[in-house]
């Protein structure tokens, strides 16, 4: 539309001011410098994908699909299979959200429902704060404070009670070093506890306070109401917000390479070093040297970006919807 | 009588909504714990870290004692400055495109989704990008290139926050400009982006909260300089990647560094986090 007023410039009726032109001319160029920028974002991603791509090609040329599945990382003989470090991003990721969903629900819960409102804006925001805290620094607390104290206390009762169980037991069986894939699973829970409770606590809020009261008058608990009315009617925005949540975990690289001890085995046991797909890169990346290790550190790259981005554009859909339904009340 | 046998169901629905909201409780008592703890031992650990030292001196050698951070802390924030200049002036003009030209149109839609899941994508992928396009072809690792990759991380806030404030100016104040003769660049740089110029700011502070903790992508673009360098074509240091290496390494001296260093992001971060806040509530409560 802003084009044809450009065009139609010099064929309208009357003589056109020299500066009612200028302005024409430059909301012209306004449109198309803007456009330009927002162009700039979209272009980027693609690139993201197409260098990741062009990166990856000689490793996934040199061992096909089996570098997906095969087990083997082992730079000093050249030969490299991503299967650890996809377990270990995928294990850390859903051991986080087993943890991070019920205690978001909590907060998003409180937040909504039970605090007095002259307390909510300050609990609010101290939660938001958690995910102001750079990842490096949870890395730091997870290795030298979290870690030991989980290693004397938690990890022996956890031996004593679950390690007893038939079937789960070998998960909770092992040396008691305090580090491993476990303690990197609640460090990201607790990193991506903010990101779910505030899409969750957003959600929530749109619930139409109608619906509330009409259970209340007919005599519900604030827990049933919560439970058979916020809950049913929000369900696409907290999957949405769960999904962000793990989208968030996949990705998270600094506080895993502290805490996940870095080893490139598999186990049974969830006490066990091991590795994820952001650890393996942050350590290895900077010092590959054969053509061939740094290709399957990019091939590793774009395997963690096409999760993401799948797990992401997901929530994302989901959060959609409920903005639709929010739209149709 | 009653018994335990025979308990009625309104004394269960009571018990189940008690439990309920008892657990709630817990679990936000267990955020706070959470905030407190990492806090707490920030301060135990890097107050005995702080002193002038630590501004004016820069990282020691393996080994050796004393030394501060200063090339570090002086890389952080040039960095830091160089991507915000980058990001926020396309963020600014592509957040005017969505709303101004693009509202509900596809292509508009398409990019919103894109750059929201850019917000969230893995921060390292961002590194590898970069490393890709940029490292390999010039062969160094440079400042620009950690720059770059942090503006690409801070650009789709600036993006979305610019998108989401104007959508908020009411349509009577662009309409009035409009009657006025004004030209639509006019109207949407000074009348309507100066409306919510507070929003955009905060938007801008919380994309800067955001990269100054950023260690991931800088581990292989900027990658670290144990010297004083202003050079942004050489390796850079910087504050994330200097906690990372001295963290990690078996020298008392560097760990304690580590530590003080930890204490400065940190409640840099925290801080540029409260202020955003501060900034957005004075305006939008008046």
């Amino acid at each position: 539309m802003n084009k044809l007023q450009f065009m139609s410039v010099d064929s309208l009726p009357y003589a056109v001011p020299p500066a009612v032109r200028w302005q024409r001319w430059l909301d012209f160029m306004f449109h198309k410098v803007t456009f330009g920028f927002a162009l700039l974002a979209f272009l980027v991603l693609a690139g993201i994908l197409v260098s990741l791509m062009i990166g990856a090609w000689p490793a996934f040329r040199e061992f096909g699909f089996a570098f997906v599945t095969t087990v083997e990382w082992d730079p000093v003989n050249d030969r490299y299979g991503a299967l650890i470090a996809i377990v270990g991003t995928l294990l850390t990721s859903f051991i986080a959200l087993l943890i991070a969903f019920p205690v978001s629900f909590g907060i998003a819960l409180f937040l909504t429902e039970i605090c007095p409102v002259w307390l909510r804006r300050p609990m609010g925001t101290a939660i938001e704060l958690l995910a102001g805290v750079p990842s490096i620094i949870y890395g730091m607390w997870g290795l030298f404070v979290f870690a030991p104290l989980f290693a004397d206390h938690v990890q022996p009762l956890l031996v004593k009670t679950l390690g007893q169980v038939p079937g789960i037991g070998k998960l909770f069986a092992g040396p008691m070093m305090g580090i491993g894939i476990l303690t990197a699973g609640i460090i990201l829970a607790i990193m991506i506890i903010p990101f779910i409770s505030s899409v969750m606590r957003d959600v929530f809020e749109v619930v139409p306070p109608v619906l509330k009261e009409s259970a209340y008058a007919l005599g519900c608990t604030k827990w049933e109401v919560v439970r058979k009315i916020v809950l049913p009617f929000t369900r696409n925005g907290v999957i949405g917000g769960v999904m962000l949540g793990l989208g968030r975990a996949l990705g998270e690289t600094m506080a895993i390479t502290f805490v996940i001890g870095n080893a490139n085995k598999l186990s049974w046991s969830l006490f066990a070093a091991g590795n994820s797909i952001a650890s393996t890169l942050a350590n290895e990346f900077a010092e590959a040297d054969s053509p061939l290790h740094v290709s399957s550190l990019f091939a590793l790259g774009l395997i963690l970006f096409v999760i993401t981005f799948i797990v992401l554009a997901t929530s994302k859909l989901m959060l959609l919807k409920m903005a639709r339904k929010e739209g149709l009340k | 009588m009653k018994n335990h046998g025979s308990r009625s169901i309104y004394q269960t629905r009571l018990l189940v909504h008690r439990l309920g909201i008892a657990l709630s409780v817990l679990a936000m008592a267990i955020g706070i714990c959470f905030l407190l703890w990492i806090l707490v031992t920030l301060v135990l650990n890097g107050a005995s870290a702080l002193n002038l030292a630590l501004f004016i001196e820069s990282t020691p050698s393996p080994g050796s004692e004393g030394g501060g951070l200063l090339n570090a802390i002086f890389g952080s924030l040039m960095m830091v400055f160089v991507s915000t200049a980058i990001s926020t002036p396309v963020g600014i003009l592509a957040g005017i495109y969505l709303a101004e030209y693009g509202e509900e149109s596809l292509f508009a839609q398409v990019t919103r989704f894109v750059i929201d899941i850019m917000l969230s994508a893995p921060s390292i992928v961002i590194g590898l990008f970069v490393y890709a396009i940029y490292v390999a072809q010039a062969k160094h690792f440079s400042g620009w290139a950690g720059s770059f990759a942090l503006a690409l991380i801070a650009l789709p806030i600036v993006v979305r926050t610019t998108d989401n404030m104007l959508a908020l100016v009411p349509t009577a104040l662009r309409e009035a400009a409009y009657a006025l003769g004004a030209p639509r660049w006019k109207v949407a740089l000074m009348i309507r982006l100066r409306a919510v110029k507070a929003g955009v700011l905060t938007g801008i502070l919380l994309a800067v909260a955001r990269i100054a903790g950023e260690t991931a992508p800088l581990l292989f673009t900027a990658l670290n300089n144990q010297f004083f360098s202003a050079n942004m074509n050489q390796p850079m240091a910087n504050l994330p990647v200097v906690i990372f290496q001295f963290a990690m390494s078996p020298y008392d001296n560097w760990r304690q560094l580590a530590w003080g260093g930890a204490l400065l992001v940190t409640f840099g971060v925290l801080g540029l986090n409260i202020l955003s806040r501060s900034i957005f509530k004075k305006e939008h409560q008046g």
